[in-house]
């Protein structure tokens, strides 16, 4: 019965004063694809550090059927994986398969299961060749690959992308679509690329200023272009939403054969 | 992007055959076996050549069976080696000690250059060990070496880290320098350098927003404090046998030499 996301009136406050998030009222169900589209400074990157605890503000918050609370960090981390945008800030040990190795290890895997969970999330990537290459060695989009590797070895229930498609050419996008579309985990992807949204996503939400200003299909919310250019948001010129084929993702999971229900009363506030 | 700057960071990583017998040693024998090397020819006493002459055999041996070029060791030894021994050169003409030669206005005597020769010979041998060492064990496996040698935990994290971000570092700086210049900037005199301060500024700042940004992914994955370790490490026969090899006999022979003088 539980939600990938149950956020309720989600409030946090930089210590310079900066209000990041305004009342984020955000529910995604299991299996959902979900883009947060939104101008930069909309709190995007803020609210993605709130989904596994990096970040705690004030209201509700429940991922992946846990309450964002300090004591439920090391779960809660396990069963979200959060992509960085910029992968050298992802990938921090000396070679691939460690880095991929890192979480699984810190979650108590022994060394024999932690490697084969490398395998197996490099094979998902289609990144298993590069296991005993340094970061720095490969390029942009095998980096983007591997860092999403990284939270795939800790076998998240929710998987959240920070811009996935930020600086890569168009090969190693439609690379990372290939790759991003295999993956039936619940996905959020924060993201400013609308069109790499369409492609992936069958939701979208706009997060403005702090709040969320539209939660529709993603066919819906990017075929309004007032509602676009009022966030500061528009696809690229010449760009024919209708002529972009979704890709198909799996049928989303069901938890203990029902929906959830939306804010459950028994959510914990999260700080 | 990663392009950029790899010509300047290819004196790092592993030369030679990587299925050579001295590249598959457990990283703690060759550190311990190189640094006793380094460790005996720095210890001799100045005419005590046998000991260096066995020590260079040692060295000569240990590139043979891991099938690293003379040439790749010549490459890495020289960014070190003039280094120690522009040091070096000035002491023929300052020591006094022996029969003295006269060149123009310099004096050089026996004893100055007894000492240059001695010097250089255990400067050679120190840098060509850390190159042997550099080109048969890779820089994370040197690290994991040092921590199952006790080296404190801290110290090779650090390390770690400079060396996973040296490369991005670089690359900052490269491109730093690309927008400086693409801006007409050439400085002339003293007074135009505050562009670099300022560079140097920003990467700082670039620096420490980027430590936290790794610091933040790292607790995303679990990170509680202490690094996992994937595989232990495990000393087999091969590498008792190459540390008794090197660090035993050339530490046998040192003593021995010491006893008759």
């Amino acid at each position: 019965m539980t939600c990938a996301i149950q956020a309720r009136d989600l409030t946090y406050r930089y210590p310079n004063g900066h209000v990041a998030l305004d009342g984020v009222d955000l529910h995604i169900e299991h299996g959902e694809r979900v883009a947060v589209l939104g101008p930069n400074g909309a709190g995007k990157t803020t609210l993605m550090l709130h989904l596994n605890g990096l970040l705690m503000g004030e209201g509700g918050l429940e991922v992946a059927g846990l309450p964002v609370e300090r004591g439920s960090l090391d779960e809660l981390r396990a069963r979200v994986g959060l992509v960085f945008q910029d992968p050298d800030d992802q990938l921090f040990m000396p070679t691939v398969r460690e880095d991929v190795a890192f979480g699984p290890l810190n979650m108590g895997a022994a060394p024999a299961e932690a490697l084969e969970r490398v395998d197996e999330a490099l094979a998902a990537v289609r990144m298993a060749r590069a296991a005993d290459r340094a970061p720095h060695e490969l390029s942009m989009g095998e980096r983007r690959r591997v860092a999403i590797a990284t939270v795939l070895a800790m076998h998240p229930r929710l998987l959240v992308l920070d811009e996935p498609s930020a600086n890569l050419d168009p090969r190693a996008r439609r690379e990372l679509l290939d790759v991003l579309e295999t993956i039936d985990q619940t996905l959020l992807v924060v993201t400013h690329d609308l069109a790499f949204a369409a492609e992936l996503c069958e939701r979208a939400v706009i997060l403005s200023g702090g709040r969320i200003v539209a939660d529709a299909s993603c066919r819906e919310v990017l075929a309004d272009e007032t509602l676009l250019a009022r966030h500061d948001l528009e696809l690229p010129a010449g760009f024919d939403l209708a002529r972009i084929q979704r890709r198909p993702r799996r049928a989303p999971e069901v938890h203990n054969g029902e929906r959830c229900s939306a804010f459950s009363t028994s959510m914990a506030p999260c700080c | 992007m990663s392009g950029l700057c790899n010509h300047s960071l290819e004196l790092t990583g592993l030369a030679g055959d990587p299925a050579s017998p001295v590249h598959r040693l457990d990283p703690r024998a060759k550190i311990v076996g190189l640094v006793a090397v380094t460790v005996v020819a720095v210890s001799t006493p100045l005419r005590a050549w046998p000991v260096y002459v066995a020590c260079a055999v040692a060295l000569v041996l240990v590139a043979a069976a891991g099938r690293v070029p003379p040439v790749t060791i010549w490459r890495r030894a020289r960014v070190v080696l003039p280094l120690v021994l522009f040091v070096a050169a000035f002491v023929p003409f300052l020591r006094p000690g022996g029969a003295e030669h006269h060149l123009g206005p310099l004096t050089v005597s026996d004893a100055g250059l007894a000492v240059l020769a001695a010097v250089a010979a255990k400067a050679a041998i120190g840098t060509v060990s850390a190159v042997l060492l550099g080109a048969t064990t890779s820089f994370p496996s040197v690290l994991r070496g040092l921590e199952g040698l006790r080296v404190p935990r801290l110290f090779t994290l650090i390390a770690a880290f400079m060396y996973r971000y040296l490369f991005v570092i670089v690359e900052e700086v490269h491109r730093m320098r690309i927008a400086l210049a693409a801006r007409a900037y050439r400085p002339r005199h003293v007074l135009q350098a505050g562009a670099i301060g300022r560079s140097v500024t920003a990467l700082f700042l670039r620096t420490y927003g980027r430590g936290e940004r790794v610091h933040l992914a790292m607790l995303a994955r679990g990170y509680r404090g202490t690094m996992p370790e994937l595989a232990p490490l495990r000393l087999g026969a091969a590498d008792a046998a190459f540390i008794a090899a090197l660090a035993g006999t050339l530490v046998a022979l040192r003593i021995a030499i010491g006893a008759l003088a």
